[in-house]
């Protein structure tokens, strides 16, 4: 492999320091990084200049879905493949098949939520170069990382390392991939 | 008034974690039950809830064997503790929602201290509904005829009926409730794992935090699914307990067809949650030293919803009656006085002093905020709201259209015991769960601290 190194890491003390630090990063030009927080951060997104999330359009695709099969199933179960009049009703009851379609469009929304939410964050990934470093352990309990990707344009094991120090960056150290 | 709870300066509004903590001390005390070795209580009511356990599993073998007859069941009364008891539990879980989902839109961040307890409540409650919705087909190995599936009788089932409905609703909301719970869970697990000091549990909450890592990149998506689910479960819950009620109100029986039962099922389900949370809350706090996370602007909060939801029940049973009165129908004026002074008139008042009087003492907040007192009201409100139940279903089933055919329904030790065992079930699992999962939502409750905001420290309000 030619490239062994997966990037820079450095600690910050306070959400506060993170968020600017990654204020700096963005304003540098920097576009592989990454900050890691034990809970998320106001004002992050924007921070690091990301762009909206787009699981909310996954979710509406997934939940017209829902609400169509639905629909269908029902109005297929009981106008063709299941005729029976119970209490005089008409076989198509549209009326009566409105809960079991939100229970169904819900039922898809959720689903695509949750599994949408893991699909866009690639998870389950038991390997990341960031377990690597000895120091990353606290960023789920009390630690706040910064890491810039030796993939990235402006990436310099010297200037980065610099940059990551003038934004208060402490402990930082190099990742191997 | 308390100004304080109500400022809107957030540098005077109430605290929610006491005693000084740090980010890196929540993760102590949250994770310590789970990393410590488990206390002898532990283990003794672990023990005992098992006994319980297997108590249930004995009468539903038994209920498999031999029929539904070992119930006291019988016409005319067809539902009996099966359906009360399976309201009860279904209830019991809404709480869990309406504190996971509703204030999390509501944005009250008080709610992080107690949204996964409740929400593991909801989870381990509507397993024990599910469960007697199972079994009380009486035929548990033919229940996949309720599910739409291609079959060799070419048979499906009425979706015209609230039955069909509240299947979907009841096995939706398990689904949605037990993601929800898993999604919020995830970050805490990352948390379990970087802090794990043995290879096996460092092994299987790496598994179970899939790899979780704190990126912001994540974080992103995870706050949108959050609010997603939060905005899904919303009308879900609603939509579960008035599916649940239709299950009566679409009948055409006295007492039970009436247009205000899905609002006031709802209130009553949210009533009795809380109880539940209440009850269970109180002991973990005291027992896990808590305090600083469940403080008693927590067990106050909700005491106050408690309030609000039993007096809305209140209203609801008052209106009963006006309405029983106001339509001139008399088989409705009927059921509603045989409520109150027939056969079941001892079921009726225990429920109306158990949810409408007692819980009316928190309107003195020397009662809100003294901790044995409100304890032995969620009790008292878990015991009414199982006998509201009780007297829905069974004072209406008892007196039907044909006086000859009146009955008198007392359970059998079956139905004791197999009610005796759901709770077995349910303190099973919340005992496994208090052992090898945070209880408390760690990132969340984090997330709210003071130091989490980003502008922590900088003085421009002085």
């Amino acid at each position: 492999m030619a490239n062994e190194i997966y990037g820079l890491v450095a600690e910050f003390d306070t959400p506060g320091s993170l968020l600017r630090a990654a204020e700096g990063l963005r304003d540098f030009g920097y576009k592989k990084f990454e900050t890691y927080s034990p809970f998320p951060i106001h004002g992050m997104d924007a921070a690091m200049g990301l762009k909206d999330s787009i699981l909310g359009w996954i979710v509406f695709v997934f939940g017209a879905t829902g609400l169509t099969c639905g629909f269908l199933l029902q109005t297929w179960v009981s106008v063709y493949a299941y005729k029976i009049t119970v209490s005089g009703k008409p076989l198509f009851s549209f009326q009566a098949f409105v809960p079991v379609c939100f229970e169904v469009m819900i039922l898809f929304s959720g689903l695509a939520a949750v599994f949408g939410m893991f699909t866009l964050n690639s998870l389950p990934e038991l390997y990341h170069a960031m377990f690597n470093h000895p120091r990353f352990a606290i960023a789920s309990s009390h630690g706040f990382f910064v890491s810039v990707e030796a993939e990235d344009g402006l990436y310099s094991e010297v200037e980065t390392w610099q940059l990551l120090e003038k934004l208060g960056g402490k402990h930082i150290a190099t990742v191997e991939a | 008034m308390d100004t304080q709870v109500f400022s809107e300066d957030p540098s005077r509004r109430q605290k929610l974690v006491l005693g000084g903590h740090t980010f890196a001390s929540i993760s102590d005390v949250v994770c310590k039950p789970i990393e410590d070795k488990a206390p002898t209580w532990w283990l003794i009511g672990l023990m005992a809830s098992l006994s319980f356990l297997l108590l249930l599993f004995s009468m539903l073998g038994y209920l498999v064997w031999e029929g539904i007859g070992i119930w006291g069941l019988n016409n005319p009364v067809m539902w009996g503790w099966d359906l009360v008891t399976f309201v009860f539990w279904i209830g019991i879980g809404h709480a869990g929602t309406l504190i996971s989902a509703i204030l999390f839109l509501f944005r009250q961040k008080w709610r992080t201290s107690i949204n996964r307890f409740a929400e593991a409540m909801t989870i381990f409650a509507v397993m024990c509904a599910g469960l007697y919705i199972g079994f009380h087909i009486g035929r548990f190995w033919v229940a996949y005829y309720l599910f739409p599936i291609p079959n060799s009788m070419q048979m499906w089932g009425n979706f015209r009926s609230p039955l069909l409905w509240d299947l979907f609703a009841v096995s939706t909301y398990f689904t949605i409730s037990l993601l929800f719970w898993y999604v919020g869970l995830v970050p805490d697990l990352a948390t379990l794992r970087d802090r794990a000091a043995t290879k096996t549990r460092k092994f299987v909450y790496a598994i179970l935090s899939m790899g979780w890592r704190g990126a912001n990149r994540h974080w992103q998506n995870y706050e949108r699914a959050y609010l997603i689910l939060a905005a899904l479960s919303t009308p879900l819950v609603l939509s579960v307990h008035s599916i649940v009620s239709f299950d009566f109100a679409a009948s055409q029986l006295p007492g039970w067809h009436t247009t205000i039962f899905p609002p006031y099922f709802v209130a009553g389900a949210i009533f009795s949650g809380f109880a539940m949370v209440m009850t269970l809350m109180l002991i973990a706090r005291e027992i896990f030293g808590l305090k600083d996370m469940v403080t008693l602007h927590h067990l106050e909060t909700m005491n106050k919803i408690i309030l609000a939801t039993g007096t809305m029940v209140g209203y609801a049973y008052a209106m009963e009656f006006f309405v029983a009165w106001y339509s001139g129908n008399e088989y409705e004026a009927f059921a509603f006085i045989n409520r109150a002074f027939g056969p079941y008139a001892w079921a009726y008042w225990t429920m109306v002093s158990s949810n409408v009087i007692f819980p009316q003492l928190f309107w003195f907040k020397k009662i809100r905020t003294h901790i044995p007192t409100m304890f032995v009201i969620s009790i008292i409100v878990n015991i009414g709201m199982w006998f509201e139940r009780f007297v829905i279903t069974v004072t209406s089933l008892h007196r039907d259209f044909l006086p000859s055919s009146w009955e008198y329904y007392s359970p059998t030790w079956v139905e004791v015991c197999q009610f005796l065992g759901s709770f077995g079930l349910f303190f099973t699992l919340f005992l496994l769960f208090l052992k090898f999962l945070p209880m408390i939502a760690i990132s969340e409750v984090k997330g709210i601290m003071p130091e989490a905001n980003p502008h922590h420290g900088e003085t421009h309000h002085g």
